[in-house]
This record gives C-alpha cells, structure tokens and sequence, in this order.
C-alpha cells in the first residue's frame, strides 16, 4: 500500500507546483480586471483594493468588443459548417480506403495543416486584394480559413471512422441501406461525439487565428477577437489594463471548459489517425 | 475518390496555389499593390543572406524554438507522467494545465505584456520580496535584449507545456497493461523501468509532440509580435516578424516572400521526421 501513497505523492508534487505556475497569469488577469483603473500602477495595492466590475462595463458598452466577439463567432460558425461539409465524406473514405494509398493521402494532407500562414500570408494578401476583391471583408477570412481547418478536421474524423466497426455498415447494407444510406443512417449518428469534436476544435482554431486576421482585416468594425483586443483597446500608449484583463479571460474560460470536456475524445481522434 | 476531391481541390487552391505563388514573389521585385514585379533571380534572397538583421533573426529562431522546446519536453514529460496516476483534485489540476493552450494565444500574450510592464511587473514584484532583484533598479522584461529574449521563450514555453503533456499522456497510456506487469515481473522498477521499457514505446508518439511543437514555434508569429515586435534593437527579431515588416509594413513583398521561404527547409525535416515516426509507431 505504501507504493500507490508514494504515486499519489509523487503525482502532488509534480502537478500541484506546475498547474499553479501555469494558471497564475489567468488568476493575475483576474485580479487586475477587478482593480479600479487609477489602482493598477500602486504598488502599495498590488493585494488590497476595492474591486470592481467598471472595467467590465467600460468593455461591453464602450468598445466594439461585443462586435469582435459577433464577428469571430460569425467567422467560426461559417468555417465549421464549410469545413464539416467537405472534410466529413473525406475523412471517411480515407478511414476506409485500405492499403498504402490511402494511408498515403491522408498523411499528405495531414501534412498541409504544417504549412504555416506565416509562409501563405503575403502571397494570399495579394490574391485577397487583387483577385478576390475581399479586402477588409469577414468573407476573406472565410474563405481562407478552411485551408487549415479542413486537413486538421479530415486527419481528426480520420481517427474517429477508423474506430468504428465496418460489420456495422455491412450489416446496414445486408439490411437494404444504399452505401450512402448507411453512412448517413448508421456511420454519421455513432460517430456524433467525434463531430462534435471537430467542430470544437474548429471554432477555437478559428477563434485563435491571428496572422491572417490582422492582414486582411483593417477597419475597427471588421476586426475579430484577437486582432480588435490588441489594437482598438490600446489608444496611442494608453493602456486600460483592467479592461484588457477583462477582454482576455472571457473567451479564454469557457473555452478552457470546453477544451477540458472534450479532451479525450481529442486525442483519440488525433492519435487515432496515425497509430491505428 | 468522389468524396476526396473537394478536399483535395479546397487545400490545392488554398496551400498549393499561394505556396507556388510564394516563391514566384521571392524571385520578383514585387511591392505592395502589385501581384507582378520585375525578375530578378535570386537577388533577394543573396540579399537577405547579407543582412546583419536577417541573419540575426535567423539565430533567434533558433533560439526562440529549442530553447522553449527544450524547457517544454522537460516539464510536459514530468506532468505527463504524474498525471497518468489517479488522484483527487486531478480534473481541477487538468483543467489548470490546460488554461494556457485553451486560450487564444493573441490574447494571453497581451497579458504578458501587463506582467512585463516596466512599472508594475508582478514578476518583479514577487522578486522584490523574495530579495533576489533590487527595487530601484528593477528588470526591463522587454525592453533589454537578453531579457527579452528569455521573455519570449518564457511566454512560448508556457502555452506550448498543455499540448505535449495532453500528447504525451498519450503516449503513455497506449502502453498495454500486460507490458507494465511483465516489467514488473522481471524485477524492473522505476528509474529502469522507466529507460528500458516505457520511453522507447512511448517514443514515437511523444517525438511527433515535439516535432508539432517546433513547427508552430518556428514558424509562429504572435508571441515575438505582440510582446517586442522584433525589438529592442532587432534583438528578438525572428523569421516571421522580420518577414512582416519586410513584406506588410514596408511593402517590399518580393523580400517578404523571400524571408518567410527559409522557413521551409525546417518543415521539410520535420515532414520527414514525422512520417518516419509515425510508421515506427503504427508496428508498435
């Protein structure tokens, strides 16, 4: 018995230490969100001050950052919905193409998703402005971003089909389905959890992006998340630090939760398609 | 076949395209407002090679990536291997790990930034009253170049640790409980255990973790953009930022495109890398 108290305290002193050093910026955050403005350069109340929810409101009703938030969402719902429509019926026939060349193509499209859009961005800026006339518009966003989210979607779903069972279809198809009936009937309803996976992880790809966003985008109203926070809340070198506190832990929490939740599910897809 | 070829036309149109179109830019004069420019062969990118400020930023990609690689597969192996065990409170601690890699980076990187703040660091503040720095002449985070450096590195580490040790964790539950116990059988216990049996099965899975980890910190731009910009002095000027400025601020596309291309061959080991690994795992 004294092996698993070891383990157990093993494991304490391990994880305890890095999962405060690693969670102490976000409780940082927290507490300068609270502070009044005038308090947050004292360094006498670095503790003690009296909170307050002033900067929360100065951000929704002040900014446009209810209008970035609109905007990201907008951008991730289109995204997901392209990205599941053309990674969905990908996915699978990879999961069920057998032999090297299927095995082949998904790895080659797996690998895409490494090509960065530090490489892509200035060829695309150009093709964005010149070609595509979307300069400035949610709709060049759009239209770029499944470039990433479709091999990352397709390598995910990959791992998903790949544990289900081809019995099952086989047994559908006995029973009168059309190939496509059971794929829509029997394979896509089993395989919700995962789907629900990828849109997840999708939208906070989405969410995430930065460097195509604050290329293309250049008007305040237009601006997502990530690019509007670090450039509409800073006017000339005055910083509303409480404010930008607060503009940082609203999205960051839920999508912690929501990280949290689907984890495992996460990994099986994303180890599942390569070592299965 | 059918249901590949949007994908496959989707990526083509998307990465293909703008990828040939890159190295078309690096060999062209090409400025802002034009797709076109003059030929001029490999002018730019002699050009940049003699650039004291590229060749800098060269070095500090270099740095910037395995130095924060480096500190992540320490510290992702250990929690991972800590977290395997079951014990209470692990879901709240999970949870703690994971803040970093959960929220957009962008954001949390303007954080540091507030962390970092000359005047009112807390970093600072913490060593002030553990005695380790004086008060009057308190550390410039980001405004000296060494410690702007290790800053960036720092930042970087941090939101990298949650995505390898989730990978590593991985890594180490895939290892069959039969193995476990015919170690224990033949008398292998820890640190032994640890080297013969459990490492090189986890091995495969856990160095495709790390070759993900310095593609995205090579070819990242977000966390040496926000918090110095390349700056102080291009101290911690990398590939990505100088291409940016290069290519966005100052317009000069050509030289942009030329910049953001010596990202490739680091790709190309890691391409290889992976798929090398990823056979070696699928026999495990």
């Amino acid at each position: 018995m004294t092996g698993t108290w070891r383990h157990k305290a093993f494991a304490y002193a391990v994880v305890v230490p890095f999962a405060v050093l690693l969670a102490f910026p976000f409780f940082w955050m927290a507490v300068t969100s609270l502070k009044p403005e005038y308090q947050v350069y004292d360094p006498t109340k670095v503790w003690s001050f009296h909170p307050t929810l002033a900067s929360y409101g100065y951000l929704f009703h002040h900014t446009g950052y209810l209008r970035w938030i609109r905007n990201s969402c907008l951008v991730g719902f289109a995204v997901v919905l392209i990205t599941l429509a053309v990674s969905m019926p990908a996915g699978y026939a990879l999961a069920r193409l057998s032999g090297r060349v299927g095995r082949s193509l998904g790895v080659g499209i797996f690998l895409t998703y490494l090509v960065p859009p530090t490489l892509l961005f200035l060829p695309l800026s150009r093709v964005v402005a010149q070609y595509l006339h979307l300069s400035d518009r949610l709709w060049a966003l759009i239209v770029i971003y499944p470039s990433f989210t479709i091999p990352f979607a397709i390598w995910l779903l990959m791992g998903f089909f790949k544990s289900i069972p081809q019995e099952l279809e086989d047994a559908a198809l006995i029973d009168g389905c059309s190939r496509l009936g059971a794929l829509v009937r029997v394979v896509f309803p089993i395989s919700v959890p995962g789907i629900l996976t990828v849109v997840i992880f999708t939208f906070s790809l989405v969410v995430n992006e930065f460097v195509y966003a604050i290329t293309f985008i250049s008007s305040s109203t237009n601006r997502t998340l990530t690019v509007g926070v670090p450039t509409d809340l800073i006017r000339g070198d005055l910083f509303n630090w409480p404010g930008i506190m607060a503009a940082i832990l609203i999205p960051s929490i839920p999508l912690a939760l929501v990280y949290n939740a689907f984890l495992n599910r996460f990994i099986a897809g994303f180890t599942g398609g390569a070592f299965r | 076949m059918l249901l590949i070829s949007p994908a496959v036309l989707f990526i083509g149109v998307l990465v293909g395209i703008p990828l040939v179109l890159a190295v078309y830019l690096s060999l062209t004069d090409a400025t802002a407002g034009s797709l076109t420019g003059k030929w001029v062969g490999l002018s730019n990118f002699t050009q940049q090679i003699h650039d004291p400020i590229f060749r800098g930023a060269l070095w500090h990609t270099f740095l910037f990536t395995v130095i924060s690689q480096a500190v992540v597969i320490v510290v992702a192996g250990l929690l991972a291997h800590a977290l395997v065990r079951s014990f209470r409170g692990r879901w709240l601690l999970r949870f703690f790990i994971l803040l970093p890699w959960a929220a957009p980076v962008a954001l949390t990187a303007i954080g540091f930034l507030w962390f970092y703040d000359p005047q009112a660091s807390i970093f600072t503040w913490f060593l002030v009253h553990l005695h380790l720095v004086s008060k009057l002449n308190p550390p410039n985070w980001l405004g000296t170049p060494n410690a702007a450096m290790s800053s960036i590195i720092t930042v970087q580490a941090w939101r990298t640790i949650p995505f390898a040790t989730v990978i590593f964790l991985a890594g180490i539950s895939s290892i069959p409980q039969e193995v476990d116990d015919a170690a224990a059988i033949d008398g292998a216990t820890g640190l032994r255990k640890f080297w013969y049996v459990s490492l090189p099965l986890q091995l495969p899975i856990a160095i495709v973790a790390v070759l993900f980890g310095i593609v995205f910190t090579a070819t990242d731009m977000v966390v040496p953009y926000i918090l110095t910009n390349g700056g102080p002095f291009n101290s911690t000027q990398v590939l990505t930022t100088w291409a940016f400025q290069t290519g966005i601020n100052a317009g000069n596309v050509g030289q942009g495109a030329a910049i953001a291309l010596f990202m490739l061959p680091v790709l190309a080991v890691v391409v290889v890398g992976m798929l090398f690994f990823a056979r070696r795992a699928e026999v495990t």
